[in-house]
């Protein structure tokens, strides 16, 4: 056991620990900061928007320090899952919310002595390009990672681990694409392809693919407060434990919301070689003002749809003592409602 | 980084899979011929004095390790490394690992002089001396090494404590160098092609399979960057002693000559792809050592240690020749002798019984419709003559034949007249494919080729070894061209006259009697999982087998039976069963007709029938061209035996129709344990479904166990509680003896004591049926537990448009996900996802069955094994979908 020698304190149930949520302008944010808020934490969630929320809330940047030591004070823990996260985008902009940002709060954090430190990462981190099959997390690598995301979140969670210590513990969660109702990453996007007839299958779309319903994502992002015992100082790659062909998940969303599914596939090289060109070409007229959408295939979004990515959660549930409580399938009946209600 | 300074240039590590520490240069006074007097050497070697230190137990002994050329010290390092694994200390270790550089080579001194093989055993044995080595030494040689470690092993007996080979060869005289050696001596190519140019060096290198990494292959080359540093390695070509002129020659004679008098264990591994020391010298080897282990790594090459690891298997021979005394007594308690131990009837009794009996023993059915059959009177006649024609023509007890013949009464005769010799019958069936049966050849090396005309034309072809006979006369027109062209030294008929000469002018053979325990024969498992594996029967346990198909099937002196599954047809003389060989291509067992059967039954009244799954698939095929006659003769049988894969019960419900008095039974086995339980139709239908199919209960003498599959890996303690899913053990007298030439894979299958592991995987039910799930490596280790497939391929078989389903597990063992391959009526045409309303309903199935699938791929045709085009082959298919589902080109399966 990794397990030091700390005295007993606040964990899991106790009503009265305090938390501090970043990020809750997103699906995941929210829906973490709501789980902890039913469980009786008390919650305070910092946001870049104003929102409607049961609890106390901070709007403003992480990368301002006032902003940060205003957030951590009196706080026992943080879950960090402010970001940006954007597959376009200049590199200053990751430095500055990703990097910067994270540096930031951690040092607010510390300063104001606050426990536990959540850092919401991603296993983009870690893999760089091939087929993921069956792997374990690995150590994250900013030389490596692809894309400023990537890259940024790897030198931002490499920063939150090395300050893990008995004192400040620091864990490392990686939910491996999250969708659910209301999600702008992943669903809006296949969705608001498909109904525009721009969403490919790569290569058929036979690539196995493992994905995280929120409701599991947030459940895991608070075990590993709650077993923060076990969990400080490793990453744990997060995922439902179900990999399905990606076309297949395509096709199930696509269901879901009531939209065609893609009908035609490329050739997954043909598609990884265009998305280069097509991304390049669409920063310049991005920069230009001759386009406000995303490009239509970018390289990486080409990689993603075309090799595995599929994960070891043997570590992962045995750490955080967690199974996902709803499947693929069950999601997507539930993503189902939430179009028919809307 | 270490820097090791050496007379001409300085080097530097870092080489893959070297530790700097084990680096070593010491200075030793030269007693060889070649230096004055009061010479000193610098010898740069490996030795893992450190490591041995830091796990503060005493080494068990020293492994000294002799590389070849042009290769150096840094062959060996897996044993360097392995010589205190956890696995080796756990198994007595450690073990000290010294690998030095020849004079001349590697990083040792480039001496200027022309050291040969007499000087390079000397050199040896004053750096021996110089590091004051003590203790036991496993000497450990490769290539020309391997020669100079057996020269040291010959003159250090008192320290000897065992042999290593690999891919060496100690050149005997009689025998030719290998074309390859040959062309490497060329005045014309020599000087080129060994130091003035890298040209040996890179081709050496190049042998190895797979490919070697391009730092490897830059730290071989490490000490023979330059034209200077090279002339050890044409040196080294140039003192291989081609003819007795030779300088060399007489030191090499002597080390050959003298390695027979080494009594001390001995082990050689074996890359049988290498074009210079290639199988021939291995079996030399084997005739100077014949108590060797032997492990050929079908498939590698010359660079055995780069394409294989050799040093697992390395240190556990070493534990298993040199056990600890806790580890003696321990394995004295766990060996158990078979329970039954019967008397031992040799396989010759009935035949020797029935020397006057004029009765019917053999009955070969003619494609005219006519037939030859032998009396047990002739029959043993022509056994003795042919066995004495064979002996004339050098054949003797232990020389290996491999028997290219047909099923009838020619194969029966040479298989009976071997047996009498003590030679070993190679029994390598068209099966297996041209390349398997080329491999299993190969493989098993036998000194005489006994073939029909097509045989020949193989082993000609793809130079399979041995003395070549031919199983028949040639035409006389063209008998001369034939017997040249083939190189035949002899056909059976001319050496069954020869035997009957002999015999009638009053010479009455004699034979002595083979021991129980010698090798019998040497028979092939069907190559559907990997390339063929010779196993090899003693006469004790052919005869074992003999007697549990006796006792099982009541099968007494006098029965008569129709021979239509080869393994068990060999054993109806030693039954005194009168044996009809039915009219087919053996080669395809699905060219026996309802016709063809029915007469060979008829033409002994047959009340037993052996067949093969396929050829009854084609008898109830062509049932309609059977005579209302020839149905009456059918069903006249009172046994039928279908053997080589399980029959489904409709199949056999269709075969009980044509012979409605027959009790129907189908046995399960392998070619290392035939058979090991049996079932008959009644039971079938009473067993019904379950997991897996249901092979039924022990034959006589065998018993059943199971080492529990668990998520971590094996239980290696054997059970018979029911319901229990594991690797399937059998232990019986007629389990075969050994693999061949296989001592990883022998090993393996003896791991746990007193049984043999099948590689099946199944559970026994409360009765004490046993079920097969399928094999060990089609199981699935998903993360919530171990799957076996065979339950979720029959549930999903049900699924309406599935004809044919297969499941397999893609990723890393412990966390594999389970994918669906189904074949669908009608077939598509090109293999990909499913489309979804098949994925979503078999799915459903396999979910109902308790395995949830990643995905479920549709195929054109599944792929399936050579000899019986049952099996479906899962290993393949998972590479195959492994490849599909990570996005990757997949190809075909």
């Amino acid at each position: 056991m990794i397990g030091d020698a700390a005295p007993a304190h606040n964990v899991g149930s106790s009503p009265q620990r305090k938390v501090l949520v970043t990020g809750t302008s997103g699906m995941l944010g929210r829906a973490v900061a709501q789980l902890l808020h039913e469980r009786g934490y008390l919650v305070r969630s910092l946001q870049r928007r104003a929102v409607q929320a049961p609890w106390e809330s901070i709007q403003g940047s992480i990368a301002d320090p006032d902003v940060a030591a205003r957030a951590v004070a009196g706080m026992d823990a943080v879950v960090h899952l402010a970001a940006k996260v954007s597959f376009t985008g200049e590199w200053n902009e990751f430095l500055a919310t990703n990097i910067v940002g994270t540096r930031q709060l951690l040092r607010a954090a510390q300063h104001e002595g606050v426990r536990d430190f959540v850092f919401v990462s991603s296993p983009s981190v870690a893999h760089f390009g091939s087929s993921i099959v069956g792997a374990t997390a690995g150590a994250a690598n900013p030389a490596l990672a692809r894309g400023h995301y990537a890259r940024s979140k790897a030198a931002a969670e490499e920063i939150a681990l090395a300050q893990n210590s008995p004192a400040f513990r620091v864990t490392a969660i990686r939910p491996h694409v999250v969708w659910g109702p209301g999600d702008t990453q992943l669903v809006e996007r296949v969705v608001e392809r498909a109904r525009t007839g721009r969403l490919p299958l790569l290569d058929g779309g036979r690539a196995l693919i493992d994905t995280t319903y929120v409701d599991n994502a947030a459940e895991a992002i608070v075990r590993g407060l709650e077993r923060m015992d076990q969990a400080h100082g490793q990453a744990l790659v997060v995922t439902n434990g179900e990999p399905r062909p990606v076309g297949e998940l395509i096709a199930g969303i696509c269901a879901a919301a009531g939209v065609p599914a893609p009908g035609y596939s490329i050739p997954g090289w043909l598609a990884r070689g265009a998305g280069s060109v097509i991304e390049k070409a669409w920063t310049v007229a991005g920069a230009r003002g001759w386009v406000h959408d995303e490009p239509p295939m970018t390289r990486f979004l080409a990689e993603q749809l075309s090799t595995a990515h599929w994960f070891d959660q043997r570590n992962t549930q045995a750490v955080l003592d967690w199974t996902p409580a709803v499947s693929l399938d069950e999601g997507l009946s539930r993503l189902a409602e939430h179009y028919r209600a809307l | 980084m270490v820097a090791v300074t050496s007379e001409h240039t300085a080097v530097s590590q870092p080489w893959p899979g070297v530790s700097p520490a084990w680096q070593q240069v010491l200075t030793v006074p030269s007693t060889s011929a070649v230096d004055p007097v009061g010479t000193s050497r610098q010898w740069h070697y490996l030795d893992n004095e450190s490591d041995v230190l830091a796990t503060g137990k005493a080494p068990r002994g020293t492994l000294l390790c002799v590389h070849g050329n042009p290769t150096w010290s840094y062959l060996w390092r897996t044993l360097l490394a392995g010589a205190t694994s956890p696995e080796t200390l756990a198994a007595g270790g450690p073990w000290r690992v010294i690998a030095v550089d020849q004079l001349d080579m590697g990083f040792s001194e480039r001496t200027g002089t022309f050291r040969r093989l007499e000087d390079r055993i000397n050199d040896l044995s004053d750096f021996t001396a110089a590091l004051g080595l003590t203790g036991p030494v496993v000497s450990v040689g490769h290539d020309w090494g391997g020669i100079i470690s057996l020269g040291w092993a010959t003159r250090h007996k008192d320290q000897l404590a065992a042999v290593v080979l690999t891919n060496t060869a100690v050149h005997p005289a009689g025998f030719t160098l290998p074309p390859a050696l040959k062309l490497a001596l060329h005045p014309a190519v020599h000087q080129w092609g060994t130091s003035t140019t890298s040209a040996f060096l890179r081709v050496t290198h190049g042998l190895a399979a797979p490919t070697l990494s391009t730092e490897v292959r830059a730290a071989f080359m490490a000490p023979y960057r330059s034209v200077a540093r090279r002339a050890g390695v044409g040196n080294f070509v140039a003192d291989i002693p081609a003819t007795p002129e030779h300088p060399s020659w007489a030191a090499l004679d002597a080390v050959s000559s003298d390695i027979r008098s080494l009594g001390v264990p001995a082990l050689m591994m074996w890359g049988p792809k290498d074009p210079v020391f290639s199988d021939r010298y291995l079996r030399d080897l084997i005739t100077r050592l014949p108590h060797a282990d032997v492990h050929r790594f079908e498939g590698a090459s010359h660079l055995v240690q780069e394409d294989r690891d050799i040093a697992a298997p390395t240190f556990t021979w070493l534990a298993q020749r040199f056990p600890t005394s806790d580890q003696a007594a321990s394995l004295e308690q766990a060996t158990t002798k078979d329970s039954t131990n019967t008397e031992y009837v040799p396989m010759l009794a009935e035949l020797d019984a029935r020397t006057a009996d004029t009765s019917t023993a053999v009955v070969d059915m003619l494609t005219d419709g006519g037939t030859r059959s032998l009396s047990w009177a002739q029959l043993s006649c022509d056994v003795d003559d042919l066995a004495a024609g064979l002996r004339e023509l050098g054949v003797k007890a232990g020389d290996r034949v491999s028997l290219l013949v047909p099923p009838g009464i020619n194969l029966t005769t040479l298989i009976y007249a071997c047996l009498r010799l003590g030679a070993v019958i190679v029994v390598a069936d068209p099966g297996l494919g041209t390349k398997g049966l080329s491999r299993a050849i190969k493989g098993a090396g036998p000194d005489f080729l006994i073939g029909i005309e097509r045989a020949l034309a193989g082993a000609r072809l793809y130079n399979w070894p041995g003395i070549r006979i031919a199983a028949e006369d040639f035409p006389p027109a063209t008998a001369t061209a034939k017997k040249a062209l083939f190189k035949v030294a002899g056909t059976v008929p001319q050496l069954l006259a020869n035997g009957r000469v002999t015999r009638l002018a009053g010479y009455a053979s004699t034979f002595s009697t083979p021991a129980p325990d010698a090798d019998a024969a040497v028979l092939f498992t069907s190559g559907s999982t990997g390339p063929a594996k010779g196993v090899v029967y003693t006469h004790r346990r052919l005869a074992a087998m003999r007697d549990t198909l006796k006792a099982t099937y009541r099968l007494e002196a006098g029965t008569s039976l129709v021979a239509g599954f080869a393994p068990f047809a060999l054993l109806g003389p030693a039954l005194g069963a009168t044996t009809v060989t039915p009219d087919m291509d053996v080669t395809a067992p699905r060219t026996l007709t309802a016709k063809a059967l029915a007469e060979a039954a008829a033409a002994i009244d047959a009340t037993v029938v052996f067949a093969s799954p396929a050829a009854l698939v084609n008898v109830v095929a062509t049932a309609a061209e059977l005579t209302p006659a020839l149905r009456k003769v059918l069903a006249g049988v009172e046994l039928l035996l279908s053997a080589g894969a399980p029959l489904g019960q409709r199949l056999l419900t269709q075969v009980q129709e044509l012979t409605t008095n027959a009790a129907l039974h189908t046995p399960y086995g392998m070619t290392e344990a035939l058979p090991v339980t049996d079932i008959d139709l009644p039971g079938i239908l009473a067993a019904g479904a379950g997991n897996g199919v249901c092979v039924g209960t022990p034959v006589s003498g065998a018993a059943i166990a199971i080492a529990p599959v668990l998520a971590q890996g094996l239980d290696l303690s054997p059970t018979t509680a029911a319901e229990v899913t594991g690797e399937i053990l059998v232990r019986a007298p007629h389990v075969k003896e050994r693999y061949d030439r296989l001592w990883i894979t022998q090993t393996h299958s003896t791991s746990i004591p007193g049984w043999h592991r099948t590689g099946d995987v199944g559970h026994l039910d409360a009765q004490g049926r046993l079920w097969v799930e399928g094999r060990m490596e089609h199981i699935l280790t998903t993360p919530t537990g171990v799957k076996t497939p065979v339950a979720c391929e029959q549930a999903v078989e049900q699924v309406p448009g599935v004809a044919r389903a297969a499941v397999v597990g893609v990723g890393p063992m412990g966390t594999q996900a389970a994918v669906a391959i189904v074949e669908t009526a009608p077939a598509i045409k090109r293999p990909g996802l499913a489309a979804a309303p098949l994925a979503a309903a078999v799915r459903a199935a396999a979910l109902s069955v308790g395995l949830p699938l990643a995905a479920v791929i549709t195929i054109d045709a599944m792929p399936t094994d050579v000899r019986h085009n049952s099996k479906i082959d899962r290993a393949k298919l998972s590479r195959w979908a492994a490849r599909l589902l990570a996005g990757q080109k997949a190809g075909q399966p």
